[in-house]
């Protein structure tokens, strides 16, 4: 795919403080990205900086090759949904949306008729007389989007657009999002904290900490293939062990070597062992790899958590058995459930 | 028990009233008044207004005072309006401080603005007339527009100028597209506000103007020397001029939310 965006070591300070530190990112036509990070990690101000808003420190922002750093907003072919919406008030749903299309001087049946497709795209195509304070904050939502979308950008920004909405709303639109963004076939570029909402509706996820990127992959990579502690931390839940690279295929912890699928270390190297509380299983003793005992459960609705205490630490394991507390047991793992990862600063 | 409490209440607010009215109300009637006189309504009359309509001095002094009052409210509510989204993007320490400056000539005692104003302008060496009243209405009806628009800036999303550029709007469009419409009731009380000062104006108009240019209130002021029913006409004028402004400031906008919602329930229908 072709590169639509190039981030070239983007900082940014805030009265001497750095909250971007030389971002580097490529970001191709029809792809739906997702930078995912905690509050004040750089994600809304990389954003921010992409949309115009925030005039970089240093670095540059290639659009289409060319530098549109200095490009204020309304000159940029990017459009934003922003994380209240921000629709005028004072406007109802049709002239919210046309507002874009006006601004660019169309012709009237042209704006109507371009209004009623986007309002179709959004399931919303009676609503165009509403009021925005008659509309739930669902409907309010796919109104931001059909008002960005309707200028047909090469690019949307989402800032969290989903933030404000309940849970089951959020799913729904989740799904909704990706399927508008498959049928614009436009670029999509999403803040989230969510790390569940980037890894439904990403092709790629930025995992971004403290003004930096941790990493960037698919959604399974991310997942699966964690590159630090940060990452598998954010990432889902995880058991997180320290441990040694003996050689290619085989790592030590726990005062044991088990057989693993990574290779590329230096032999000998510390590392950081990523084991997902799934991928473990709880097996009679006598049949597993590492001895334990039943410390508590927990009913999460489709799993049991269930803390396992060994002589080392405690393990997290998610399974759908039924256990009791106090019982021994050991705990089992596939080799490919291991994932080492260069060891980092302690988040 | 309940009950008179109630009449109670409704007499003191009738006491209140008839204090605050019946001074206006005499005025009026004695404004129709027959003869001269102040205590002996002799019979029904257009006389007085007659006679204001044939004072040229009075017609001239009615022209300054709409007409100023009409200039100082259009640049008072303009510059009253830039500077209240300006302050809004300050820095804190900035809008405070142009905030207690801004303060300062409306919790100061007229008479010390007069003179002040006075002075500067003898200083500026700026010869005394029109020119330096209407300057005098701009400078003492801003303040009053800044502390009308600025509550509904602060109001404002910060984001929605943000969405207006981002859609393409410069950001002139973006100020009248949706900047201004936002802040239109602030606006207009603002704008309501300065034309009532400036209209009935008269210690800093007094002072600052010169060279045979009165306003309605100098007019006023210097024939209660000679006593002349003609005043109650004029006044009473004024009165309903201002009567008129207040209720529509006040029912305008009632009346356009209404119609509004009418419109908006018909749509739910």
């Amino acid at each position: 795919m072709k590169k639509l965006i190039e981030l070239e070591n983007l900082t940014k300070e805030f009265n001497g403080q750095v909250v971007l530190k030389g971002i580097h990112l490529d970001i191709h036509e029809n792809e739906f990205m997702t930078l995912l990070g905690p509050s004040g990690c750089g994600k809304t101000t990389t954003l921010r900086i992409i949309g115009g808003f925030e005039e970089a420190s240093a670095g540059e922002v290639l659009f289409d090759g060319i530098d549109i750093s200095k490009l204020p907003p309304h000159k940029r072919e990017i459009n934003t949904v922003f994380q209240k919406y921000a629709l005028f008030p004072h406007m109802n749903v049709h002239d919210n949306i046309a507002f874009g299309l006006k601004i660019k001087k169309m012709d009237k049946s042209i704006i109507d008729q371009k209004v009623l497709k986007i309002l179709t795209l959004v399931g919303l195509e009676n609503y165009g007389n509403r009021h925005i304070s008659q509309l739930s904050g669902g409907q309010q939502q796919r109104v931001a989007i059909a008002r960005a979308l309707v200028n047909e950008p090469k690019v949307l920004l989402l800032d969290e657009p989903l933030g404000a909405l309940d849970l089951k709303l959020r799913k729904a639109m989740q799904v909704e999002l990706k399927n508008i963004q498959k049928e614009v076939g436009i670029t999509f570029i999403y803040v989230t904290h969510d790390q569940e909402e980037a890894l439904t509706m990403s092709d790629t996820i930025v995992v971004m900490n403290d003004g930096a990127i941790q990493q960037i992959g698919t959604p399974t990579d991310i997942y699966n293939e964690p590159e630090n502690r940060f990452v598998a931390k954010f990432i889902g839940e995880s058991n997180i062990v320290e441990g040694l690279f003996v050689k290619d295929f085989l790592v030590e912890f726990d005062g044991q070597q088990f057989v693993c699928v990574d290779k590329g270390f230096d032999e000998g190297q510390e590392v950081d062992i990523v084991l997902r509380p799934e991928d473990l299983d709880i097996v009679e003793v006598g049949q597993g790899k590492i001895e334990g005992v039943i410390s508590s459960i927990l009913f999460k609705g489709v799993h049991y958590e269930i803390m396992v205490e060994t002589s080392e630490r405690t393990y997290t394991v998610h399974t759908t058995d039924i256990n009791e507390i106090g019982k021994k047991v050991n705990l089992d793992f596939w080799p490919e459930d291991i994932h080492v990862m260069e060891k980092m600063g302690t988040y | 028990m309940r009950k008179e409490r109630k009449s109670v209440r409704i007499l003191w607010i009738g006491v209140c009233l008839f204090f605050l009215y019946f001074p206006l109300i005499i005025m009026a009637v004695f404004s129709f008044n027959d003869a001269k006189s102040l205590t002996h309504f002799s019979g029904f009359s257009f006389k007085w207004y007659g006679s204001l309509f044939e004072n040229t001095q009075l017609l001239d002094a009615v022209l300054v005072s709409v007409s100023i009052a009409i200039i100082a409210t259009i640049v008072s509510t303009i510059l009253g309006t830039i500077t209240a989204i300006a302050l809004s993007k300050s820095k804190k320490i900035v809008r405070t401080s142009i905030l207690q400056v801004n303060n300062l000539p409306i919790m100061n005692p007229e008479i010390v603005t007069a003179i002040a104003l006075m002075l500067f302008f003898s200083f500026a060496n700026i010869e005394k007339g029109y020119m330096t009243m209407l300057l005098a209405h701009i400078a003492f009806c801003t303040p009053y527009v800044i502390t009308n628009v600025l509550p509904k800036v602060k109001q404002l999303d910060p984001h929605l100028a943000d969405a207006a550029m981002d859609l393409g709007a410069t950001p002139f469009q973006t100020l009248m597209k949706v900047i201004i419409p936002q802040i239109k009731p602030g606006i207009l009380a603002g704008a309501l506000f300065a034309f009532t000062m400036s209209f009935d104006d008269f210690i800093i108009s007094y002072f600052v103007s010169g060279n045979g240019v009165e306003n309605i209130s100098i007019v006023v002021y210097n024939m209660t020397k000679r006593l002349n029913p003609s005043i109650y006409a004029l006044s009473t004028i004024v009165l309903v001029v201002i009567l008129f402004a207040l209720l529509i400031g006040t029912f305008v906008p009632y009346i356009l939310v209404k119609r509004k919602g009418v419109k908006m329930n018909e749509e739910v229908n």
